[in-house]
């Protein structure tokens, strides 16, 4: 079997999930066995016309990018959308609180906003303009989930995310719950398969991975409950990573 | 001589975020060289308006990947200084340790993955793997140490997860530091094996002079990393943070969509070679050593030396970070209270990141919700430094013909460092014939 095409490319994003490729150090050298990478502008100087499986991280925030993501999508097999910003839009959705594009641009460049160049529309993930065969979740995306799933992928497998919340995850690491420490968590409704990271280091989860299928809307409100919250409450933290689940 | 070049590169590879060279010569006269940044603006200043303090640290961290470290510094201490927040000897140790970790990370990566590829002439790190697997598996050995540093103390190391405003969500255990530093002892001699692989393609390195402005913190006690006030090469007395936007005078440009940034002259220099510049004389003997081993003895004005600087700097960021385990380990880890209060006012973060000097600054409600925001980051203040090292450089290099000139113009791009997306508001090479 031929080993498939393999490409990366990055829109709106800081690119830190390419970085957790690129992290991988040594077993970087173990994957390349398995897939011919060819196009990782980060790392890699080459380009390639046809692909079998296209990375696509970052967000579409500019006409000019959308024709460049549909170009890609003509030329792909398999479109998987990589990280946060790809998936759901991630933090960079903070920008679609505001009515009108030219408010933004003029809070951050002032008078020269109105620039063409600097042109902008509200964030879309990737799924609202070309069809996405796979999400990988994550803000920055886990390594190792990463790594599962190019392996199925190279296999001929469509890999699955857990469908099961953070809490599971977190629990299962015998983590204090952070709600008994005051602090409020979306680890009830988000996707596990980060080992619980923030949780685990003090910190609550935001939902950077987007929630389960179906979000179980009375285990949360039992847990908002419980400490005396309302959905309220959570409501800020929901919207800083885009997910806007019906709770 | 080459009569006619044109030259049109979108998107120059192995850096991070998107930039483009245009280069046009006809009959042998240079008619065009632009550097073009079109990466797609996020509009981090507009994002955290109306967010509690306590997510700008995490909204801002997202601005880079690479620096995602340095910007959270930037971001706590920006809050500190507006609240009025004086963090404990203890904390500010564990951010140096946590911020000499992001940069020897940086340092490696930029350096070994993607400089290195420049001077051996290879597409990429990939190849090597199988003609100089050593050099590579001491590079990822190196590299990951980094990264592990970042781990332990931040949590993660793109986006940390334990730094928090006035203190941390989580310590490390006193054997973790133990054992962390004897990784960083072994780490000084992996450090000199590199500076000789390093070494034996320095040959590699074009001889190219320009002097600008070099703009860097400094403090009289230390090399600055985490904390400073700014330094021009031109002006003797330092500037109070709280006055930086006299220094990086931003103004947008029709060619970026990153803003670029000026002060004495038409552009300055930020990044190692700059810290290098102001403050060398503060580097410990083994750092000096190394970059005087690899042609940098003293103040440099090849901005391809930035790459010798770090190095330079990955031996120092190592010793400090040995120092600083030393003195936790001495006085024992304590947990600490790091509650506070949020209170009306503006504060500003300054931090030597990576690739320079990082700026941000906040504007609070009393609630403790941003009302206003501005962040100036390295890459920015590097922009126009870049084009006007590109209209000398190009003149010397013309004879080498379009297909060298592209590689080496791409390569003084590198040099630098560059983190496009980091730019917030940025590589094509595009010869026009």
């Amino acid at each position: 079997m031929a080993k498939p095409k393999v490409a990366f490319f990055d829109f709106a994003c800081c690119e830190g999930c390419q970085l957790q490729v690129v992290n991988l150090e040594e077993d970087i050298l173990g994957l390349v066995n398995l897939v011919d990478v060819v196009e990782f502008r980060e790392a890699i100087t080459g380009k390639a016309p046809e692909y079998d499986i296209a990375f696509i991280e970052g967000s579409i925030t500019r006409p000019v990018d959308e024709e460049r993501v549909k170009d890609i999508r003509k030329r792909s097999k398999l479109l998987v959308a990589f990280g946060a910003c790809a998936h759901t839009g991630g933090l960079n959705k903070l920008k679609n609180r505001y009515n009108d594009m030219d408010e933004v641009r003029s809070i951050v460049y002032g008078e020269d906003g109105a620039m063409e160049h600097l042109d902008t529309y509200p964030t879309k993930a990737v799924h609202e303009v070309v069809k996405v065969d796979l999400s990988i979740p994550g803000c920055p995306v886990n390594k190792n989930e990463f790594v599962r799933m190019v392996k199925e992928l190279a296999v001929g497998k469509i890999p699955q995310l857990p469908n099961y919340p953070v809490c599971v995850e977190c629990k299962m690491k015998e983590n204090q719950c952070l709600y008994d420490l005051g602090i409020t968590c979306l680890g009830p409704i988000t996707r596990a398969g980060c080992d619980a990271i923030c949780p685990s280091n003090g910190d609550a989860c935001v939902g950077c991975r987007g929630t389960v299928d179906e979000p179980n809307k009375n285990a949360m409100h039992e847990v908002l409950q419980k400490y005396d919250l309302t959905v309220g409450d959570i409501k800020q933290k929901m919207n800083l990573f885009a997910i806007d689940p019906e709770i | 001589m080459t009569e006619n070049i044109n030259i049109d590169l979108h998107h120059v590879t192995r850096v991070e975020g998107h930039g483009n060279i245009k280069v046009n010569v006809t009959d042998g006269t240079v008619e065009e060289i632009t550097w073009q940044v079109p990466e797609a603006p996020r509009f981090f200043e507009a994002m955290v308006v109306g967010r509690h303090c306590s997510e700008l640290q995490p909204i801002t961290s997202r601005i880079c990947g690479i620096c995602s470290i340095g910007h959270s510094f930037a971001s706590l201490k920006a809050t500190e200084a507006a609240f009025g927040l004086t963090i404990s000897e203890q904390t500010r140790r564990l951010r140096e340790i946590l911020n000499h970790g992001e940069n020897l990370q940086s340092h490696i990566l930029h350096v070994c993955y993607l400089v290195l590829p420049d001077l051996m002439r290879q597409p990429s790190v990939v190849p090597l793997a199988s003609t100089h697997r050593d050099a590579v598996l001491l590079v990822t050995k190196l590299h990951r140490l980094a990264n592990e540093t970042c781990d332990m103390i931040g949590g993660r190391t793109t986006h940390p997860i334990r730094t928090a405003i006035n203190g941390w969500t989580m310590l490390p255990t006193e054997k973790e530091l133990e054992q962390l530093k004897q990784r960083h002892i072994e780490a000084l001699d992996d450090l000199s094996a590199l500076a000789e692989i390093v070494a034996s393609v320095a040959e590699g390195i074009p001889d190219f002079v320009r002097e600008t402005e070099y703009i860097s913190l400094t403090d009289p006690n230390e090399y600055a990393i985490y904390d400073g006030l700014i330094k021009s090469s031109d002006i003797d007395k330092p500037i109070p943070v709280e006055e930086y936007e006299q220094v990086v005078n931003e103004y947008v440009s029709p060619n970026s969509t990153a803003k670029y940034a000026k002060f004495n002259r038409e552009s300055y220099f930020a990044g190692a070679l700059a810290r290098y510049n102001n403050n060398y004389t503060q580097l410990t003997p083994e750092a000096l050593e190394v970059g005087k081993m690899l042609g940098l003895d003293g103040i440099n004005y090849n901005p391809f030396m930035n790459n010798i600087a770090q190095v330079a700097e990955s031996v120092f960021s190592v010793q400090r970070t040995i120092d600083h385990i030393d003195w936790l380990l001495d006085k024992g880890l304590k947990k600490e209270d790091y509650s506070f209060e949020p209170k009306e006012g503006r504060g500003m973060g300054a931090v030597d990141v990576p690739r320079g000097i990082l700026f941000h600054d906040y504007t609070y409600d009393k609630n403790g919700v941003c009302v206003k925001a501005n962040c100036v980051i390295p890459t920015n203040q590097n922009h126009a430094n870049i084009q006007k090292d590109f209209d000398k450089f190009v003149p010397e290099y013309l004879d080498k013909g379009e297909e060298e000139l592209q590689f080496l113009m791409e390569m003084l791009v590198r040099a630098y460092d560059p983190c496009i997306s980091c730019s917030v508001h940025y590589l094509n090479v595009e010869f026009i014939r």
